[in-house]
């Protein structure tokens, strides 16, 4: 997809990028295209409402985690932006959007030096950055209370310079992916596999590895709920993921000029709305009580299954897409629990499994009025509106290889370390909380105990 | 002298200091504790699961009494801690052989 934008931007932006290679002031660019600044802003502001996106994240997981480990869930958000930052500009950038060798990685843009000092370049790099740096936030939900600091410094890198960049290259860079001989290639207009297959599936692999926290299963091996700490924080991060989102999905188009934005954004909001509706009734259908935790999870559900198909369909169908990932969420909550793996706030359910369901719903609900973040030919059209199963098939083909490669990689990552160092802290810190052993400072001091 | 415990709903509480205090109730100490009694304690719910709450917080209340006092003291709690729902709490009254007034050396109900 990114290399239809690429193309576009260089029509829409950067005459001058092709005729001087690069332009680090932007005088050229601006020179050679007058409307460049408007499609500057929207790009940077939406790139600044993703960027708010960790906050949410921090926030969701802390609410969902005991008090205990508040600290380190804060340590974990704030440090995987910080290597993500640093790493993707010497080497995730380069291998993402780089000149394409083969279909398989980008070779060129390392250190976003010589010919990658350029306003255009750094526009994309920016915006190529928010979205690692939320790929690999995700995983921290899953793997939270009993993971060793360490071991997610080096997560952060194995995530931000290998796992996310190369398979984004797939999708967005020009790579193989992109190029499937069915439908128009594999599509994933904002990233429900790139970014949140991704993370869901790295973050299987790492609770996997971990097995589950003390006291999440009984003896006799059935679940059992260990409350967060916060509602309140989880619902204000719920919030706040909400709010990005609405930069996540209408800033892909990558230009305001593509009036789509607000057809995306109305599917982005329809998307959250269904999918929170759905996972409060289904639980309540359950329990007879009013499941905000679960709601929480279902909101985030929809906007995952929504970011990829989100300018590709029409109102209705964005609402039975949130709809089913509501429901989705809901039954992979308890599938996962059933099978022994403990993710504290659902990231495995929210981002994985639904982030396949959005790549599948553009094969079905794609309605051929918009193309890759143009509205000339190609356009994407699936099951539905009569596009045959071409689209489907691609899109199934890349959600198959995203979890897979996000899987099998993460497994990897973490079964090395776990060799190497042993991934989980002790018992003893996992039952006093990480907080204090592993980083001194209790989150909340004054109103700290062992038990909450 | 008796000395009357009483736990209480926690949200009962400034009721309670407030009416303690109009009868003349000398002194009282509180305590935040966690307990059950026979209804036990309640269902909760997270993420999709049910969990149970074995015990609920609740406030206990201290106090020591001149023998004279008792009836009154323990009619002021239970006109104020009771809703009539389940888990308004309980009274216990028990024996106290002495006091000291640390500060003056006084002994008996007269320390209180």
């Amino acid at each position: 997809m990114l290399k239809r934008i690429l193309l576009m931007m260089t029509a829409v932006v950067g005459a001058a990028t092709l005729a001087f290679a690069q332009d680090p002031s932007g005088a050229e660019t601006l020179a050679a295209n007058p409307m460049a600044p408007v499609d500057y802003v929207w790009v940077l502001v939406c790139g600044f409402l993703v960027f708010f996106m960790q906050a949410g994240f921090a926030m969701v997981e802390a609410g969902f985690c005991r008090a205990k480990n508040a600290t380190n869930l804060m340590a974990k958000n704030v440090i995987d932006f910080t290597v993500a930052s640093l790493i993707f500009m010497a080497f995730g950038f380069a291998l993402m959007m780089g000149t394409d060798y083969h279909g398989l990685v980008g070779i060129s843009g390392w250190f976003l030096h010589g010919e990658s000092y350029d306003v255009g370049k750094y526009l994309m790099f920016f915006w190529q950055l928010v979205f690692a740096g939320t790929a690999a936030t995700i995983v921290s939900g899953a793997i939270a209370e009993r993971l060793k600091f360490k071991a997610y410094f080096i997560y952060s890198l194995a995530v931000t310079a290998l796992i996310y960049p190369i398979y984004g290259h797939w999708v967005w860079g020009g790579g193989w992916l992109s190029q499937l001989p069915f439908g128009i290639g594999h599509v994933d207009f904002a990233g429900s596999g790139v970014v949140h297959t991704i993370g869901g599936f790295v973050g299987l692999a790492g609770a996997i590895v971990l097995g589950p926290r003390f006291g999440k299963f009984a003896k006799d091996g059935k679940p059992r709920a260990i409350p967060g700490h916060s509602i309140t924080l989880a619902a204000l991060g719920t919030f706040i993921l909400w709010f990005g989102w609405f930069g996540f999905n209408p800033g892909s188009t990558f230009s305001a000029h593509q009036l789509r934005i607000a057809v995306i954004a109305v599917n982005t909001n329809l998307a959250a709305a269904a999918g929170a509706a759905v996972a409060i009734l289904l639980v309540f259908a359950k329990t007879k009580k009013w499941d905000v935790g679960m709601m929480l999870n279902g909101c985030l559900a929809g906007l995952v299954a929504i970011t990829a198909p989100c300018a590709w369909v029409e109102a209705w169908a964005a609402v039975v897409i949130g709809a089913i990932a509501g429901a989705l969420v809901v039954g992979s909550v308890y599938f996962w629990e059933a099978r022994g793996v403990d993710d504290p706030v659902g990231a495995v359910s929210v981002h994985g499994i639904n982030g396949i369901w959005g790549l599948i719903a553009v094969g079905l609900f794609a309605d051929g009025t918009y193309g890759l973040g143009t509205t000339s030919e190609p356009l994407v059209k699936g099951l539905f509106y009569g596009g045959g199963s071409g689209q489907l098939l691609a899109q199934v083909i890349g959600a198959v290889v995203c979890a897979a490669w996000a899987f099998g990689l993460g497994f990897v990552v973490f079964k090395i370390m776990d060799k190497k160092f042993g991934v989980r802290v002790s018992p003893e810190e996992e039952l006093k909380g990480l907080d204090i052993i592993e980083h001194g400072t209790p989150a909340y001091p004054n109103f700290y105990n062992y038990n909450n | 002298m008796k000395k009357i415990e009483a736990v209480i709903r926690v949200e009962k509480l400034d009721d309670m200091v407030e009416a303690l205090e109009r009868i003349g109730c000398p002194g009282m100490m509180i305590t935040r504790i966690e307990g059950h009694g026979r209804q036990k304690g309640l269902v909760e719910q997270f993420r999709g699961r049910e969990y149970k709450v074995n015990f609920l917080p609740k406030i206990k209340i201290e106090a020591v009494v001149k023998d004279a006092d008792v009836e009154k003291v323990i009619k002021t709690i239970t006109d104020n801690a009771r809703t009539g729902e389940i888990g308004d709490g309980k009274i216990f009254i028990y024996p106290v052989d002495n006091a000291v007034r640390i500060r003056t050396g006084e002994k008996g109900e007269g320390a209180i």
